[in-house]
């Protein structure tokens, strides 16, 4: 009783000792920002790198990939049909992307997928990183009217109605062209058309060949529009910041204009193939690694590119099988039936879980997250040196109190219990407080970023750098119960030493001591 | 007269080491303190007095020797028993009075209480136990003085204060090392006022310190500490 008496009382008059234990204080806050941050962070990557990847992915390597979808996908399922559920076929193509852009060509290296849109929403997010809002729900690949990103101020006008005022004008421009051409040169009219200038979407250069042939000669842009494709907001854009410090995206292309994707054929003697496309909309993970390497198709039109179809049986192939597994289902364990199902010896198979794709990314994480709370643990510890400075301290100005304590019977470990618990409380009362402020800070983060910027003028969230709009943020109960144990284990720590002095001390030297 | 011997201490020897060399403070020590009597022990300043309190009160270890208490030894019995002594069977009064400065007159006083039982056991009676307090600050005559902090008393205040503490574990025997040692004449004389009415009423024994031969007169025997050893008598004897 009079241990805890004592104790509160020390804790009311000993100020010092509440000042040795601030570095707890901001210790254990440090360390629920940075976990809660770094988990905000990483779950955000998980969400984004899983949405994006399926669980399972089954690549052939072969140029003309696995024949049969159909009867694979059987097949997994004898082997886990009670996990898997959803599971879409894809076509995966390293490609060229061509853009014409103010009379030059911007040629971006990008990982041409054909998807098939009814499946492919079941294995990963993939609509909802759309920009149009119906996209998002339902993809297709038809240009839609209007409507991109309504939530982007910025964003350019697109669909259909920019395309017929772009065609528009492009045609207004050419007769104008032409007109100035016929007067500069009236007898040469029937030509001035092939020499037009660059300010009109130019016309096919003679490195690319056009697969459609005789038909394309009727192909009316301001009504009709190339298969669909949706390009990674990357690859087609670039983020920069202007001389007021703005972020500002440039596009190069944008849902309604033709693009050109040159990639290989399926034969055994590959050939490129060129195709015209039209943009119908932009994903955006927020994964600069996805975003500036995608583009998707449909994928029924890319077998039919790449010549996927065989003639006699018109069996269609693909090159990639995606899997989404029921929630809690163990990846590595399914992973390894379907590569005992499908041996490597004998399948050009490449058979991953998404954990495994971005195996480097995720460890690295981790280990950043490891190393931080070891570096801030750390300074706790070096609190609690000087917890232990200050209880020396005490112990020493309560020598004479001691002697006291002990002459009215209290025993050693009655006298060290006090200190003990002294340190308890300090320990909780400390880390209490950094929990506290931890939860306000973490609660409050982003309007403190915001604070933050506008003092120094500086982002502490460049958003060419990062996606998020704001920091994510995750509190784990279990890391607050771990933070919290450790900080107040490190006060209870540091008193023992102290108080052992106390328990220790000659009762006649104590009542002596002045 | 009830003639029992509350604590004898036999053939006791004590020396401290002071840089190697040692110095005997005492030297073959008799003594008894007789039930219901006043007990003094005079001597000169650094004569051992105070060495021989602890050593009575177990705060330390006699070199050789024993010391009983109401027959049954008490210098070499196990820590507990030790701790249960002071705490109960004896109270202690000092020179400097040793009030714990965090706590008030009252809390001091509980403390004994506080120590001597586990926290629940002195929640569930400490009603009781702090009327018990209260009484025996009524008692030294400080109740208006209960909330104070030792530091906010004056000297005689917190010797009252702690008789009080003493008394509150109702003990066999008081221990008094030069209670009236750091007061002026007036005050010491209120103070052994007290200490007297408290051996009368009571029937307390009072084993009390000190160097000041007229203090001693007050007691019903006396002991003088000399050259390490003890000579009885009388105080008139011993101041003639
Ligand atoms: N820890 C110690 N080390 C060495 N000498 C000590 C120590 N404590 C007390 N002494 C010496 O022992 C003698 C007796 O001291 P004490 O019992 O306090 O005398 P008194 O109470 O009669 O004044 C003194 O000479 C003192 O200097
Ligand atoms: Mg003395």
């Amino acid at each position: 009783m009079y241990r805890w008496l004592l104790c509160f009382r020390y804790l009311r008059t000993r100020y010092i000792a509440l000042a040795s234990i601030i570095s707890v204080t901001l210790g254990v806050a440090t360390l629920i920002v940075v976990n809660s941050v770094m988990a905000g962070f990483s779950a955000e990557m998980h969400e984004r790198l899983h949405g994006l990847a399926s669980d399972i992915l089954i690549e052939c390597h072969t140029s003309g990939g696995m024949p049969d979808p159909e009867g694979h996908i059987e097949e997994i399922m004898k082997v886990c049909g009670d996990e898997v559920v959803g599971s879409s076929a894809s076509v995966h193509v390293p490609a060229m992307l061509g853009i014409e852009f103010n009379g030059q060509l911007i040629t971006r290296h990008v990982n041409f997928v054909g998807l098939d849109a009814e499946t492919y929403d079941n294995v990963s997010h993939f609509g909802r990183y759309l920009l149009h809002p119906e996209n998002q729900s339902q993809v297709k690949f038809d240009l839609r009217e209007d409507g991109f990103a309504p939530d982007r101020d910025q964003f350019p006008a697109s669909g259909w109605n920019y395309r017929r005022a772009r065609v528009a004008y492009e045609r207004a421009f050419a007769v104008e062209q032409a007109r100035i051409d016929s007067l500069r040169a009236p007898a040469d009219i029937p030509t001035s058309d092939d020499t037009a200038p660059s300010m009109q979407i130019p016309p096919p250069s003679d490195i690319f060949k056009e697969t459609e042939g005789a038909t394309a000669s009727e192909f009316d842009p301001a009504v009709e529009q190339y298969p669909g494709v949706i390009l990674g907001i990357s690859t087609c854009s670039s983020r920069m910041r202007d001389e007021q410090n703005n972020v500002k995206d440039h596009y190069y292309c944008r849902p309604g204009d033709d693009v050109r994707m040159m990639f290989p054929n399926a034969s055994d003697n590959p050939k490129v193939v060129n195709q015209k496309f039209t943009v119908v909309d932009m994903y955006e993970s927020g994964m600069s690694e996805y975003d500036s390497t995608f583009a998707f198709c449909r994928l029924d039109q890319m077998q039919e590119f790449r010549g996927m179809i065989d003639p006699a049986t018109q069996a269609r192939s693909v090159t990639t099988i995606q899997l989404k597994l029921a929630e809690g289902a163990d990846l590595n364990a399914v992973r390894d039936a379907l590569r005992r199902r499908f041996p490597p010896n004998i399948y050009a198979y490449n058979i991953q879980t998404w954990r495994d794709m971005q195996g480097p990314l995720l460890a690295a994480v981790r280990l950043e997250t490891t190393i931080l709370n070891i570096l801030l643990f750390l300074i706790i510890a070096v609190a609690g040196f000087g917890i232990l400075a200050t209880f020396f301290m005490i112990v020493v100005e309560k020598t004479r109190d001691i002697g006291t304590l002990k002459a009215l019977g209290a025993s050693g470990g009655g006298v060290m219990s006090i200190f003990l618990t002294y340190g308890l409380l300090l320990g909780f009362l400390g880390s209490g407080a950094g929990l506290v402020g931890g939860l306000l800070f973490v609660d409050h983060i982003n309007e403190i970023a915001t604070v933050i910027e506008n003092i120094t003028g500086q982002e502490v969230f460049d958003p060419t750098v990062y996606y998020f709009t704001e920091i994510p943020t995750i509190i784990h109960p279990f890391t607050l119960v771990w933070v919290m144990a450790g900080a107040v284990g490190i006060a209870v720590f540091s008193s023992v030493l102290p108080a052992l002095r106390a328990a220790r001390m000659h009762p006649v030297k104590a009542l002596r001591f002045e | 007269m009830n003639s029992e011997i509350v604590l004898r201490a036999q053939n006791v020897y004590k020396s401290y080491h002071k840089d190697r060399i040692e110095v005997p403070v005492l030297r073959g020590v008799e003594f008894e303190v007789t039930a219901g009597l006043i007990t003094a022990l005079v001597g000169r300043s650094g004569s051992g007095k105070s060495t021989l309190m602890h050593l009575l009160a177990t705060l330390d270890h006699p070199d050789r020797g024993e010391i009983h208490f109401r027959g049954e030894r008490i210098d070499n019995a196990t820590r507990a028993r030790r701790d249960s002594y002071r705490n109960h069977d004896i109270g202690i009064i000092f020179q400097f009075y040793h009030l714990l400065p965090e706590l008030s007159a009252v809390e001091n006083v509980l403390a004994p209480t506080m120590i001597g039982r586990s926290a629940w056991d002195f929640f569930r009676h400490r009603k009781e136990a702090r009327r018990r307090a209260e009484a025996m600050l009524d008692r030294v005559g400080l109740l208006h003085r209960a909330s104070h902090k030792p530091s906010e008393m004056s000297g005689g205040e917190m010797q009252r204060a702690a008789i009080a503490r003493a008394l509150m574990t109702d003990p066999s025997l008081l221990l008094a090392d030069e209670p009236t040692g750091n007061l002026d004449t007036e005050t010491g004389l209120d103070i052994l006022k007290l200490l007297t009415e408290i051996n009368q009423d009571d029937g307390l024994t009072i084993l009390m310190i000190t160097h000041d031969d007229s203090i001693a007169e007050a007691a019903d025997r006396c002991h003088r500490m000399e050259d390490g050893q003890l000579r009885q008598g009388m105080p008139e004897l011993l101041i003639a």
